[in-house]
């Protein structure tokens, strides 16, 4: 029993957050969020150059192989920068699809390599999502039929831009036709895909919301510290600390439950639904929570278009409904701790 | 990360799942903060230590386990999870214990902790003051040292102090030098609660009963040999019992797990009622939610110290975690009751001999005790978070 991470997947995660900080530093957000298509060629060249574009696919086609436990702290990091690319949904929730293909299926060791290249942009279509996140500038999508699977091409579906309050998110009605040519998996195959996808999508979107989280968190502790009203700084007064504190704490309990539920999906146990969906939540109110409380203690400077806190709190908004709002996710636990017979309690937090 | 449990850890807990099973008493004992519920307790906390289950993390030599903080997890796991009775001893088990193991002489340790762990020796704490509550360092209660050296003179007042009325000592905070002030000049003494010169007044709680008591020393003579740590260094000390306090062990997740357990239970079969307000639903979920989060954080955290790293501000999360989770369960088992939530155990009608009500009550003391939360929602920020004072 041993749950914490290695040194090495800390030490990784430390030189993503490196790179990040100078490659998604919020001047370069700003200019993303005002180019026409919202995402940059070069920023993309450099994250593939770094390798990160190769983390979860498999060794034999190019990749590092990492597993869902280490993307965990990966997805904290990309919400920590609010990374205005698009790199889980190819790198790590797409990449994880076309992995779990039979190997030999049609293209599927191409689609891996390219991904891991970076000269592929694959966007998701799983149902839970109306709208497609970088449909426009995918060059190949994973839309749903019914339980089938299909990879489609860019040129064959029809795009309807729906702009969001997260300049960075460029969502997508998408509109196509199944054929027989994009299929990729159907019927008991096509079903345990998706729903594979859907837990990793979720868990791609909570790790990032409890990045957010820290981010706002540090945001506002900087702020706090250097605004000074009546002769002192305001983050000296306690209405200002605890409304912070609350914050930490809110973070400090999501963590564990992020990672707990990463090691359930890489191991394919059981119960891994509910433990998926409760990150999910316990991210999502703690990027809510630091919204809130962080626009609160920036004052009328929170308000502002100028203040970067804006590019996080819109970020951390969207993503909470985006791979199943809390509706969808309370449903899941509920299911998960209501059913007869369920395994509750002590000494059931790691064994059913 | 590896969450299975090794063949060793799974048969500790079968072991302990085994005596449980064996040995829980067949009737739920009377409250602790009752005469007859005290002693009740002491028998059975002194069938756990003849078992060595009473504190599993100590060393073999002082009558525990040697166990590491994942096996008592373990324990505490399969403990709450049998229903067994509140541990009665757990101030001086828990907040003076480590205490001693790090600061006490080998005499000290000899003396005092195989008779704590058996509880023929039980212990309440005697921190605060009238004037000395969230401000613990305006300390006046003084113990100086007389002219030959060999005791010390207590005068003062302690009050707050749990299940005094019924104990047989208490370890507390003592102004040593009568020149000094705030934390300096503090010594950390272990009193008898026999000795000439004490005075125990009971304080009824909330729930009518004799949970706490202040008490006043007159001219009382203790031992120097009763004095933790050196001279002087009390608030030292006590910090470091205070931050045991704060952190994990006084506090095992296993105990909101089976609260937890026992709200979703309550809700099951009082669903068609509970449902017209649909907000429990959520709460009851959020018992769940929360209560795991709180297990996962420990496992995480006995997993980090495993690896060296050091518990710190982020303690004082797990204070208002805990304790607000706690009075959210019992807020939500007394709406799901309704009209019967008032009921007391001496009620015919009372749903589960009122456990809920006992509990909402105590639930109740969770922000406030132990340092409030507002306590520490400033420890985090400031220590934590590094916001000015």
């Amino acid at each position: 029993m041993d749950f914490t991470f290695t040194d090495d997947q800390l030490t990784f995660r430390e030189a993503v957050s490196r790179f990040l900080m100078t490659e998604a530093a919020p001047e370069r957000l700003r200019e993303i969020w005002d180019t026409d298509t919202g995402r940059s060629p070069e920023l993309r060249k450099n994250i593939a150059e770094q390798g990160l574009t190769a983390l979860s696919v498999p060794e034999d086609c190019g990749g590092l192989g990492m597993d869902d436990v280490a993307w965990a702290l990966m997805t904290q990091e990309l919400g920590y920068y609010a990374l205005p690319d698009s790199l889980a949904d190819a790198a790590y929730v797409a990449a994880g699809l076309i992995t779990a293909l039979p190997a030999g299926t049609a293209s599927r060791e191409e689609w891996l390599s390219r991904i891991a290249e970076g000269s592929i942009r694959i966007a998701v279509g799983h149902p839970v999502n109306p709208l497609v996140a970088d449909a426009n500038p995918a060059n190949l999508l994973l839309l749903a039929d019914g339980d089938a699977v299909h990879a489609v091409p860019r040129e064959q579906v029809e795009v309807e831009a729906n702009p969001s309050i997260d300049l960075s998110r460029r969502l997508a009605r998408v509109r196509w036709t199944p054929a027989a040519a994009t299929l990729i998996a159907d019927g008991e195959s096509g079903r345990a895909l998706w729903a594979q996808t859907l837990n990793r999508g979720v868990l791609s979107a909570a790790g990032q919301l409890l990045g957010l989280a820290q981010r706002m968190l540090d945001l506002s502790v900087d702020y706090v510290a250097q605004r000074k009203q009546f002769g002192k700084s305001i983050g000296s007064f306690q209405a200002v600390k605890h409304h912070l504190a609350d914050v930490a704490t809110k973070i400090e309990f999501a963590k564990p439950v992020l990672y707990r539920a990463a090691y359930a999906l890489a191991h394919g146990e059981a119960g891994v639904d509910a433990r998926v969906s409760h990150a999910k939540l316990a991210c999502g109110e703690a990027a809510w929570l630091a919204a809130r409380h962080g626009i609160q203690v920036h004052g009328a400077m929170g308000y502002t278009w100028e203040v970067d806190l804006q590019m996080f709190m819109k970020r951390a908004w969207a993503l909470d409904a985006s791979w199943g709002d809390r509706g969808f996710h309370k449903a899941r636990v509920a299911d998960a701790i209501l059913v007869e017979g369920a395994a509750l309690g002590p000494g059931h937090t790691f064994e059913e | 990360m590896d969450l299975a449990y090794t063949p060793r850890q799974k048969a500790f807990r079968e072991e302990v799942r085994a005596w449980l099973a064996a040995n829980l008493p067949r009737e739920p004992l009377a409250s602790y903060d009752t005469r007859e519920g005290f002693e009740q307790h002491r028998e059975w906390e002194s069938k756990l230590f003849d078992a060595r289950l009473s504190m599993v993390i100590w060393p073999e030599a002082l009558g525990g386990r040697g166990c590491d903080l994942i096996e008592w997890l373990i324990f505490e796991e399969e403990y709450y999870g049998a229903g067994a009775p509140m541990r009665v001893n757990q101030n001086g088990q828990l907040l003076l214990g480590p205490t001693l193991i790090e600061f006490g002489t080998e005499e000290q340790k000899a003396r005092f902790l195989p008779r704590m762990a058996s509880s023929e020796d039980m212990w309440a704490q005697g921190w605060s003051e009238p004037n000395a509550g969230s401000d613990m360092a305006a300390i006046t209660s003084k113990a100086i040292l007389s002219a030959d050296g060999t005791h010390y003179v207590v005068n003062g007042q302690k009050t707050w102090s749990t299940r005094a009325s019924f104990a047989d000592w208490l370890f507390g905070l003592f102004r040593s030098d009568p020149g000094s002030s705030r934390h300096h000049g503090l010594s950390y003494l272990a009193v008898p609660l026999d000795a000439p010169g004490v005075t125990i007044r009971p304080i009824q709680a909330l729930n009518g009963k004799q949970a706490f008591a202040e008490i006043f020393f007159d001219d009382v003579k203790v031992p120097v040999e009763n004095r933790i740590g050196d001279e002087g260094q009390g608030w030292h000390v006590a910090m470091a019992t205070a931050g045991f306090e704060r952190g994990l062990l006084l506090r095992s997740p296993a105990r909101f797990q089976y609260t937890a357990r026992k709200l979703v239970e309550l809700y099951k079969a009082n669903r068609e009622l509970a449902d017209r307000d649909p907000s429990i639903r959520d709460a009851v979920i959020e018992a769940w939610t929360g209560t795991e989060a709180y297990a996962l954080s420990a496992y995480h955290t006995v997993g980090r110290l495993a690896k060296g790293a050091r518990i710190g501000a982020e303690a004082s999360t797990n204070k208002i975690y805990w304790s607000e989770l706690d009075l959210k369960m019992h807020e939500t088992a007394m709406r799901i009751l309704g009209p019967f939530a008032e009921l007391t155990g001496d009620a015919p009608e009372a749903v589960e001999a009122a456990r809920w009500l006992d509990g909402f009550l105590f639930a109740q003391a969770g922000p406030i005790y132990a340092g409030t939360n507002e306590i520490q929602r400033n420890i985090i920020a400031e220590r934590m978070l590094g916001l000015p004072k």
